[in-house]
């Protein structure tokens, strides 16, 4: 068990916030949207800690519950 | 007027003349059985192993046609044998290990289930619930020959019950007219529309799920299809928004199309209208007889109390789920298996009434357990938003190509029996390095033993299963006997399953089976406390 990491650990965040828009380039919004559900899933698993994935979504359904 | 609702697979208890018909006073007993389905059957025959003199009244005369439960698990089995009847059960039953799941015009993954060994029976076998029902009565049928106090009474429909504080008035009909009986206690096993939880008054809330499937059990003529599992979500043929077929014993099949809500129910079951779903699937050139087919919704729902004085729900009467994970029937077996020893204690006067709301409250809680596994079964075969539908799909999606989806995958999760984590009739749990499947409130798993299986040795009564350590071979303790297993930890499961790290182990195990307290040596004042707890005594 660990706790959800909200200091920056991405080590190109420019790049990675590139590359994400990107992958969406010439997709209609419902193709998007099926991406972006595809992606939550494959990182959940990656990350498979249920506690920092209840975190998480926790945090993206109320940004101001957490602040740092 | 007492006409029947459905037609019989198997006529089993013709309707004959009682002499409580002609009795001048109200003949009372210990205990009534309403309803001679499974639950009812299983309730009748474990009391009547344990002598305990009950009546079933049901306004049939037999098992009624249809396959509906067709899927049998192990925890089931395993009770089925206690009771002297899982063995026709497996012999007959179709036993699978492969799936396969379909997303619209492709098979994305198959899976093997890969059974764990060392277990007497199968993970679960696919068998029409007919003959269930008639296995557990050819039983009923044994024991009574051998002195059991059961009395199955045909075409006797209860239409009126009178709860008193210390008994139960009921008022029954017959071809014959109607006669009055009274009982200690009853139980009613009368389904998930149970007359007798109407007649009562009382609640039956939960979700209903805006779907209906439609069952075809069909036997093939020219097509050799594989024992497997085969599911469908979204199939490209479009006889459902899911499918799924899978085999029963007597070369029949099991076809449920999923197909929606709002469906004109007599236009479907029209057999040109099946017919069409069915070739869609088969393809125009398989060649098959339609056995028997329905339409079903259903529900996610129980009883706040499965205990109303003297009357005792179980089964369906008491809950019910979606048919994802088989946990109907099979939940229902277990609410009979836990109720039969705690009723036998209490007519006894052995134990306090207080064990009988223990029924309730380890019931309600594998009913919960049950509820909320179908319901998320139902959501992902289901989805019930644009959102969740993505989702899912995005799940089945990448499931063809990785591994990980497929775990989330869920077209229903095997039911499994459920371990009374925390409740109250749960003594010490002092096993140090002790297995955690075998904690204290789990089913026990079964394990080979020098002439058989484990659970086969366990009986009708409280069992002291010692490994590797000492103890008294029989004790009393206020009129409850308990009997000594002894084994040693030399068979792999066995030590396994109840040693782990552990060098020796002493369990007290409860006539249904599970774990009521545990420790590494036997100690007598340790052994009372929890038997005391176990039978409520506490």
């Amino acid at each position: 068990m660990s706790d959800l990491n909200l200091k920056p650990n991405l080590a190109a965040p420019d790049a990675f916030y590139e590359e994400l828009i990107a992958t969406h380039e010439g997709l209609q919004d419902d193709e998007s949207a099926a991406l972006n559900a595809r992606l939550i899933l494959i990182l959940a698993n990656h990350i498979g800690d249920s506690d920092v994935l209840s975190a998480a979504m926790k945090l993206a359904k109320d940004p101001a519950s957490v602040s740092s | 007027m007492l006409q029947d609702r459905y037609s019989l697979a198997f006529k089993l208890y013709p309707y004959a003349r009682r002499a409580d018909q002609d009795a001048t006073e109200v003949v009372r007993h210990p205990v009534v059985v309403i309803g001679g389905g499974p639950i009812g059957l299983a309730t009748a025959l474990d009391l009547g192993r344990q002598g305990k003199p009950v009546v079933v009244l049901d306004d049939h005369e037999g098992v009624g046609q249809g396959s509906r439960a067709i899927c049998f698990a192990k925890r089931t089995l395993e009770i089925a044998q206690r009771y002297g009847c899982g063995q026709p059960m497996v012999d007959k039953g179709v036993v699978w290990n492969l799936g396969k799941v379909f997303f619209d015009d492709r098979k994305i993954y198959d899976f093997n289930l890969l059974p764990e060994d060392g277990h007497r029976n199968p993970a679960f076998i696919n068998l029409q619930q007919p003959y269930f029902e008639k296995f557990i009565h050819d039983q009923i049928v044994a024991e009574v020959a051998q002195g059991a106090p059961i009395d199955i009474r045909g075409k006797n429909r209860v239409e009126a019950i009178t709860s008193q504080d210390d008994h139960v008035v009921l008022d029954i009909l017959t071809p014959e007219g109607p006669y009055q009986i009274e009982a200690d206690w009853v139980v009613a096993c009368d389904g998930a529309s149970s007359p007798t939880r109407a007649m009562l008054g009382l609640d039956f809330e939960g979700r209903v799920f805006e779907d209906s499937f439609l069952i075809a059990d069909i036997k093939m003529k020219n097509n050799e299809f594989p024992t497997e599992r085969w599911f469908w979500f979204e199939p490209y043929f479009k006889a459902g928004a899911s499918t799924l077929l899978h085999k029963q014993p007597d070369d029949v099949w099991r076809v449920d199309f999923q197909i929606g809500w709002d469906v004109d129910r007599k236009e479907e079951l029209k057999e040109e209208n099946i017919r069409k779903r069915l070739d869609a699937l088969l393809g125009n050139d398989a060649e098959y007889e339609m056995v028997w087919s329905s339409i079903y919704t259903f529900q996610c729902r129980r009883m706040k109390e499965f205990r109303h004085g003297r009357v005792i729900f179980a089964g369906d009467a008491a809950h019910q789920v979606s048919p994802f994970g088989a946990r109907g029937a099979n939940s229902g077996m277990q609410d009979v298996d836990n109720l039969g020893w705690k009723l036998g204690l209490v007519l006894d006067g052995n134990a306090p009434e207080a064990l009988i709301d223990s029924y309730h409250e380890e019931r309600a809680f594998g009913a919960d357990e049950n509820i909320l596994n179908s319901t998320r079964s139902t959501d992902f075969i289901t989805p019930k938003s644009k959102t969740s539908h993505m989702f899912r799909n995005a799940v089945l999606e990448l499931a063809e190509h990785v591994e990980f989806p497929r775990s989330i995958v869920n077209s229903g999760r095997l039911s499994l029996p459920c371990t009374y984590d925390g409740l109250s009739l749960n003594g010490a749990d002092k096993l140090e390095g002790g297995p955690n499947r075998t904690r204290v409130g789990s089913p026990c798993p079964d394990a080979p033993v020098a002439d058989g299986f484990l659970l086969d040795k366990l009986g009708g009564g409280f069992t002291l299963l010692t490994i590797d350590a000492d103890a008294p071979n029989e004790l009393d303790v206020d009129g409850v006997a308990v009997s000594r297993l002894a084994l040693n930890g030399t068979d792999k499961h066995l030590a396994e399953r109840y040693l782990g790290a552990a060098k020796s182990a002493v369990y007290l195990i409860r006539p249904d089976q599970h774990v009521a307290a545990r420790w590494s040596t036997y100690d007598q004042t340790a052994l009372e406390a929890a038997l005391k707890t176990a039978c409520a005594k506490g």
